[in-house]
C-alpha cells in the first residue's frame, strides 16, 4: 500500500476491492435512477421551462407591447398601465431599467402566452410568493405557455443585476378568480 | 542544478528552491487577495442582513463585485498555482523548468489582478462576477482579466513541462502519483476553461471599446464554460489536496489508484456541460439541450465526486489500521488527530463539499427545480458550500502543512490554529444553510433591500425570512472569525514566525 504522494510503480491498473466495487455501483445505480428521471420528469412535469423562443428586436418587442396595452388597457397605476388581456391570448410583460410593464391582470386557470423581453439589461422574473424564476435576456423573446393556479395580488421582483436601481425594480401581476365574483383585485385608480 | 535542491526533512522529497519561491509568491498573493475578498464579504454581510443594512446601495454592489472577483478567481488562483507548482517539481522531486517564465506569469497576473481591482475600487466595473453583456464595465476591466488569464494559463503550461521534464530526467520511478494525476486533470481542466476564457472576454473587451458586438445570450453560455468550468480546477485541486491531507495527516493509502484516476477523468469529459444548468431557466436553448447537457453529462461527474467521496475516508481507515489504530468499527475515526487542523479541514471540507454542496447543485442542475430556485439565495448557498466550505477550507488546511514545508516556519498560535477549522466550517455550515433556505422563500441574490422599502409597490417577505436571514448573519460573523483567525495564523507564521525545529535538528540541508 502506498500514499497518493508517492509514485504507484508497475502496473497499477488492478481489479478494485469488494466494498469499493459495491460503492461505485450503488452510486452509478443511483446515477441511472437520476438519468431516467429528468427525461420522464420533462414528460410528466407540468412545468417545464421550455417555451417559443425567439430572436426580437428590442424596439420591435416594445412596439408590440405597446400594441398590445393598447388593445386591453383598463386602467392604470402607479403610472403604469393595467391590461387585461382575454383567455388564451398572447400577452407581453417588458422588463427595463427598472420597472415591469404593464400590469397584466389574468384569469385563474385561463392559459396564456407570456411574451419576456428585455429593452436593456439581463433582468430575472421571479413570481412572488409562488418563487418561479426566468431569465429575462434582451434581444431574445421568451414565450412560455402558462396557466395561473391561484388568484392573488402578485408581485414581481427583478433577481438579475440590473444596475444601482435594481433593488427597486418590482412589478405587478393581478390573478383573479372569475367563478367567486366576490374578489375584487381593480385595476388601482383606473 | 546540485545546489539549487533542498530536502525536506519530513516527507524526504528533494525541493527545487524555484519551486520553493514560487510557491510562496503565489500563495502569499493568494492570502493578500483573501484579505481584500474576506473584508469586502464582511461588508456585504453586514449590508444584507437588514438590521444593519451598512452600506449604501453602489459600494453594496461594488463590494459584491470585489468579493466574488478577489475570492472566486484571484484568491482561488493564485492558491491553485502554487498548487500547481506543489504537485508537479515538489511531488515529483523535480526541477521548475523555465523559472524566469513563472516569475513573468506571476508578474502579469498580479498586474491583470491589480488592474480589474482597480477597475472596480473606482466604480468604474459595478458588472459582478459575471458582468452579463450588456451590462458594460470599463475597458480596462476585461483587459485586466484577460492578462490574469493569460499569466494562470502560462503556469499550467509549466506545469504540463515540469512533468515531461521529470520524466525525462527520471525524478521518480513508476506512474505520476495521485496528488499529482489530481492536479492534471485540475490543469487539463483549466486549459479548456480558460479558452472559454478567452472566447468571451475578448469579444467582450472589444465590445467594450466599441469594435464589434456581442450576443447577451451567446455571453451567457460561452461565460459559463468559463464561469463555471473553473470551479471544477477548484474542484480537481481541491480532491487532490484532499488525497494529499489523508497522506500526510494520517498515512491514508490509495486504495486502488485504477478507480481513483477514472473517477478524475470523468471529471475532465463531463464536467464542461454541466456548466448548462446556468442555461436551465433562459430562452435560448432547447429541452434536448438542456435535459442531455444537466443530466446525463452532469451525473457523470457527480459520480466521479461519489467515487472519491468513498475512496478517501476509505483510504484513511485503511492507513489508521495500518498505524495500528484497529480498535473497533469507528476506532480509526475517533482516534484521528482531530487537534491537527489539517486533519479536521479535511473532514470538514469533504462534508461540507459532499453534502451540503454536492446535495443542492444536483438539485438545482433539474429543470423544474432551477425553476423555484434561479437567482435565489439558494444559488449562493450553494456555491459557498462548494467553494467555501469545500474549497476553501480544503486549502486551508493545506496551509497548515505549507507553512512547516515550505515557508519552513512553525504554525504560530497553534491552539488557535487547532480550533480555526471547528470555526470556519460551523460558520460556513450554519451559514450556507440559512442562505439556501431564504432562498426557498425567493428571496433574491445580489439584492441591496429585500424591504423594498421605496418601491412602487410593496412586498413583505414571511416573517420566516427575517429569522432565517438573522440566522445567516450569524453563521456568516462566525465563519469571517474562522477566516480571521486563518488569515492572523498564515500572516504571523510566515512573516514574523520561528524557523521550523525539525529541519535544523535533522537536516542534511542542500545536497
Amino acid at each position: 500500500m502506498h500514499t497518493a504522494l508517492e509514485p504507484p510503480k508497475g502496473v497499477w491498473w488492478k481489479p478494485a476491492g469488494r466494498a469499493e466495487k459495491l460503492w461505485v455501483g450503488i452510486a452509478f445505480g443511483w446515477c441511472l435512477v437520476l438519468f431516467a428521471m429528468m427525461p420522464l420528469w420533462h414528460l410528466k412535469g407540468e412545468q417545464n421551462t421550455t417555451g417559443i423562443r425567439r430572436k426580437v428586436e428590442p424596439e420591435a418587442f416594445q412596439a408590440r407591447t405597446i400594441e398590445f396595452i393598447q388593445q386591453y388597457q383598463i386602467g392604470t397605476e402607479k403610472g403604469i398601465p393595467v391590461v387585461e388581456p382575454p383567455p388564451g391570448s398572447d400577452v407581453y410583460l417588458l422588463a427595463r431599467m427598472w420597472n415591469w410593464v404593464p400590469i397584466l391582470k389574468l384569469q385563474k386557470g385561463a392559459e396564456y402566452t407570456l411574451h419576456l423581453s428585455s429593452m436593456d439589461l439581463n433582468h430575472g422574473f421571479n413570481l412572488y410568493p409562488m418563487n418561479i424564476n426566468l431569465q429575462v435576456v434582451p434581444d431574445y423573446d421568451y414565450a412560455l405557455r402558462i396557466v395561473p393556479g391561484e388568484a392573488g395580488d402578485l408581485r414581481i421582483v427583478c433577481n438579475e443585476f440590473c444596475g444601482i436601481g435594481h433593488h427597486t425594480m418590482i412589478g405587478k401581476l393581478i390573478v383573479v378568480d372569475e367563478s367567486a365574483e366576490t374578489v375584487t383585485y381593480g385595476g388601482g385608480e383606473r | 542544478m546540485s545546489t539549487a535542491f533542498r530536502t525536506c526533512p519530513v516527507t524526504r522529497l528533494k525541493v527545487h528552491s524555484q519551486a520553493d519561491a514560487l510557491i510562496k509568491a503565489n500563495a502569499v498573493a493568494a492570502t493578500i487577495f483573501l484579505i481584500v475578498g474576506g473584508i469586502a464579504a464582511f461588508l456585504v454581510l453586514l449590508t444584507r442582513w437588514q438590521v444593519v443594512h451598512l452600506l449604501d446601495a453602489a459600494w453594496f454592489y461594488r463590494m459584491l463585485t470585489i468579493h466574488g472577483m478577489s475570492m472566486l478567481i484571484f484568491f482561488i488562483l493564485f492558491f491553485e498555482m502554487a498548487v500547481l507548482y506543489f504537485a508537479g517539481p515538489v511531488v515529483l522531486s523535480s526541477r521548475v523548468p523555465a523559472p524566469r517564465i513563472g516569475w513573468l506569469s506571476f508578474v502579469v497576473m498580479a498586474i491583470g489582478a491589480l488592474t480589474v481591482e482597480w477597475a472596480m475600487w473606482t466604480g468604474r466595473a459595478d458588472v459582478m462576477f459575471s458582468s452579463y453583456v450588456p451590462l458594460k464595465a470599463h475597458w480596462s476591466y476585461y483587459l485586466g482579466v484577460i492578462l490574469f488569464a493569460v499569466g494562470a494559463l502560462t503556469v499550467v503550461g509549466l506545469f504540463f513541462a515540469s512533468l515531461v521534464v521529470a520524466k525525462r530526467e527520471r525524478t521518480y520511478e513508476g506512474s505520476i502519483p495521485l496528488v499529482t494525476f489530481g492536479a492534471l486533470t485540475a490543469a487539463i481542466i483549466a486549459v479548456v476553461t480558460l479558452g472559454h476564457g478567452a472566447a468571451i472576454y475578448i469579444p467582450t473587451f472589444l465590445w467594450s471599446i466599441g469594435v464589434m458586438h456581442v450576443d447577451p445570450a451567446v455571453y451567457r453560455l460561452v461565460f459559463w464554460g468559463l464561469g463555471h468550468s473553473a470551479q471544477q480546477i477548484n474542484l480537481g485541486a481541491m480532491v487532490a489536496l484532499w488525497y494529499m491531507l489523508g497522506a500526510l495527516t494520517v498515512g491514508a493509502v490509495v486504495l486502488n489508484e485504477k478507480i481513483s484516476r477514472s473517477a478524475f477523468v470523468l471529471y475532465i469529459l463531463f464536467i464542461n456541460m454541466a456548466a448548462a444548468h446556468h442555461l436551465l431557466v433562459d430562452p435560448v436553448a432547447g429541452p434536448a439541450w438542456k435535459v442531455w447537457n444537466t443530466s446525463y453529462a452532469m451525473y457523470l461527474a457527480v459520480l466521479a465526486s461519489m467515487v472519491h467521496g468513498f475512496t478517501i475516508p476509505a483510504g484513511i481507515e485503511v492507513g489508521q489500521r495500518l498505524r495500528g489504530v484497529t480498535q473497533g468499527m469507528f476506532g480509526w475515526l475517533r482516534k484521528a488527530p482531530w487537534g491537527d487542523p489539517g486533519f479536521s479541514s479535511l473532514i470538514f471540507s469533504i462534508v461540507i463539499f459532499g453534502f451540503v454542496g454536492g446535495i443542492t447543485g444536483v438539485t438545482f442542475g433539474t429543470e423544474q427545480i432551477n425553476l423555484i430556485a434561479h437567482n435565489t439565495l439558494r444559488i449562493p448557498g450553494h456555491f459557498h458550500a462548494t467553494v467555501v466550505g469545500g474549497t476553501a477550507l480544503a486549502f486551508m488546511g493545506a496551509t497548515y502543512y505549507l507553512i512547516p514545508l515550505i515557508f519552513r516556519k512553525q504554525v504560530a498560535f497553534w491552539p488557535l490554529a487547532k480550533i480555526q477549522p471547528y470555526v470556519f466550517a460551523f460558520g460556513m455550515l450554519v451559514f450556507t444553510m440559512a442562505m439556501t433556505f431564504a432562498g426557498t422563500f425567493g428571496v433574491p441574490r445580489r439584492h441591496w433591500d429585500i424591504t423594498f422599502s421605496n418601491t412602487s409597490f410593496d412586498l413583505q417577505y414571511s416573517p420566516a425570512v427575517d429569522l432565517v436571514i438573522g440566522i445567516m448573519a450569524v453563521g456568516g460573523l462566525i465563519a469571517a472569525l474562522g477566516g480571521a483567525m486563518y488569515v492572523l495564523v498564515t500572516v504571523w507564521s510566515v512573516f514574523f514566525g520561528r524557523r521550523f525545529d525539525l529541519e535544523t535538528v535533522k537536516t542534511g540541508g542542500q545536497i
